[in-house]
């Protein structure tokens, strides 16, 4: 097994390779508007890294978001162009999933919510119960909003970093790490677990009006 | 063989070229979902790229019974345009590039709807005049070899494409979007002298290549609201008969007189407007007239295609131009001096 995978749902562009037993290679750079001209770079410095050719991938991991979309779109259609081409399969993991698996949190530790930047004062959350199971969203709200149903619950991530005050803690990690994202698409794989389809968590609908009524150009 | 990829604007397309010959292509197009907007949301045509690229890359390798071990280039559409939608386009160019081993090439748009006219096999002369009108640009050009030389704009428009007064037009006459192809089958039975629409910056002191068409937008919706408020219901056909032959009447004239002015003896006429029917006829009358050989891409190669998109990449190629290195990134407003167009990163205060 070779595993790419790679995560654009918030400003890291962060791609890692995964052989099956381990994280081989590399690369993250935090720029969230950037997504486009760095990630495929990155992609070539990882396989590089490791000393590995493109032909040899098995699999490939992306993070389908939620995230601010023009990045997030980068992220899918890498990984779908890579999979078409290439002739192998692309199993969409949520951008959430991955920064909560990062936290290496058990159950006793008891619940969390992990969260990331949504821009316009909002946040793309999920309630987690551990490190792998996700009980709520994930959900694109104020952050002052979920305050009741998230209170007193530790938070993690740039999103809950943002709004502090809405949280009972905030730690880190701040961005999602693509060697989470490869380790725990590797688990499912092993495990039989679940992927996504390869395709966005948008949350919101494209902010678009229906122009009204004619207007006159020429006044009565 | 090129895979040429243009995500610019609402359709997707893919291309197959080789040595200046179109071997398969094919195009989806979000343009129904945008209707209702009575335009097009940056939006909405980036969510329907997404979708489109890899089928659409399937269906024009399907089209030339080809498969992907055949591409030896990947091309793509780098500006102008959309930036969200350019961002799919080029994303999924990179991808193919590196999955196939294959060179990359960044090009501009317009050169594209230029190289479409090459598409019939036969080069383009050097020189030639290029007319190229669309829905965002509206320009007369002095090219030589497309693939090498820096393209003069003998004018452009200064405010309005052609194009657009052709969309906002056919909203105040009630003809639904894309006013285009709308106002030509509405103009099918009309009068082209019932109203008389000024033609814009044909004044002895204007710029004689120059276009100008906010104003004939605003004559329309005058003429329609006059009509209206006058208690006769505006004659459509009339209007939107009148209307092109405005259109079509500025830019013809001064496309001739271009060519007259260059002594170039071909004139090409190019982008979504080339394929209005009035455009095109009154462009073969002038051009006869004028002793000069007129060049007009077949109706489904003037809209935005990926058959142009790898047109110029073959041409370029062929020249020995550069190919792009992977951190290309797009410019959604380059000007067109040169048809390969491979914008890099810029250095930007680092983000927090």
């Amino acid at each position: 097994m070779l595993l790419l995978a790679f995560d654009t749902a918030t400003p890291a562009v962060t791609v890692a390779l995964h052989d099956g037993s381990r994280v081989v290679s590399g690369c993250t750079q935090i720029d969230a508007r950037r997504h486009g001209e760095l990630l495929v770079p990155g992609i070539v410095t990882a396989l590089a890294d490791a000393g590995r050719d493109r032909a040899e991938l098995s699999d490939i991991a992306v993070g389908v978001g939620p995230g601010p979309y023009t990045g997030l779109r980068v992220g899918l259609m890498t990984a779908r162009a890579l999979g078409d081409a290439l002739g192998i399969p692309v199993h969409g993991v949520c951008t959430l999933d991955a920064l909560a698996y990062a936290t290496g949190r058990t159950a006793d530790q008891g619940p969390f919510v992990a969260a990331t930047d949504a821009r316009r004062k909002e946040v793309y959350w999920a309630r987690y119960a551990d490190a792998r199971t996700r009980l709520e969203g994930p959900g694109v709200d104020r952050a002052a909003d979920i305050a009741d149903g998230v209170a007193g619950l530790p938070a993690f991530g740039a999103g809950a970093a943002l709004y502090a005050e809405s949280f009972a803690s905030v730690a880190g990690p701040e961005h999602v790490d693509a060697a989470a994202l490869a380790e725990l698409a590797v688990e499912r794989l092993k495990n039989g677990g679940e992927f996504l389809p390869p395709e966005p968590l948008y949350l919101r609908r494209p902010d678009a009006k229906v122009p009204a009524n004619y207007k006159p150009v020429t006044p009565n | 063989m090129v895979l040429g990829i243009e995500t610019s604007c609402d359709e997707t397309g893919v291309g197959l070229v080789r040595d200046g010959v179109v071997l398969g292509q094919a195009v989806a197009s979000s343009m129904d979902e945008h209707a209702r907007f009575g335009g097009v949301v940056p939006e909405i045509a980036a969510r329907a790229h997404l979708h489109s690229v890899t089928p659409v890359v399937r269906a024009a390798l399907a089209d030339a019974g080809l498969t992907l071990a055949d591409v030896g280039a990947v091309a793509v559409t780098a500006g102008p345009g959309l930036a969200t939608a350019l961002q799919v386009g080029v994303a999924a160019a990179k991808a193919y590039a590196v999955a196939l081993d294959v060179p990359l090439y960044g090009v501009h748009h317009l050169a594209g709807h230029v190289a479409a006219a090459t598409l019939d096999g036969e080069p383009l002369p050097n020189p030639c005049v290029v007319l190229i009108v669309s829905g965002g640009h509206t320009s007369l050009l002095y090219v030589r070899d497309l693939a090498t030389d820096p393209i003069e704009h003998l004018g452009d428009t200064v405010d309005d494409a052609a194009g657009e007064c052709f969309d906002k037009a056919a909203r105040v006459l009630g003809l639904p979007y894309p006013g285009g192809p709308n106002v030509d089958r509405a103009a099918r039975g009309g009068d082209p002298a019932a109203v008389s629409f000024p033609r814009p910056m044909t004044g002895p002191r204007d710029d004689p290549f120059g276009f100008s068409f906010s104003g004939l937008k605003t004559a329309a919706a005058r003429w329609a609201e006059t009509e209206r408020r006058a208690g006769r219901e505006p004659v459509v056909a009339d209007a939107a008969a009148s209307l092109q032959e405005a259109i079509a009447d500025v830019l013809t004239r001064k496309a001739v007189a271009a060519c007259r002015a260059r002594g170039v003896d071909t004139l090409v006429v190019v982008g979504g407007v080339a394929a209005n029917s009035r455009v095109r006829a009154l462009a073969e009358e002038r051009c006869a007239a004028a002793g000069i050989t007129l060049r007009v891409p077949p109706l489904r190669l003037c809209t935005d295609n990926g058959a142009m998109t790898a047109a110029v990449g073959d041409l370029l190629i062929r020249a020995g131009r550069p190919p792009a290195s992977l951190d290309l990134t797009i410019d959604p407003s380059a000007p067109l001096v040169d048809a390969l167009l491979q914008p890099r990163p810029v250095a930007l205060p680092a983000a927090s």
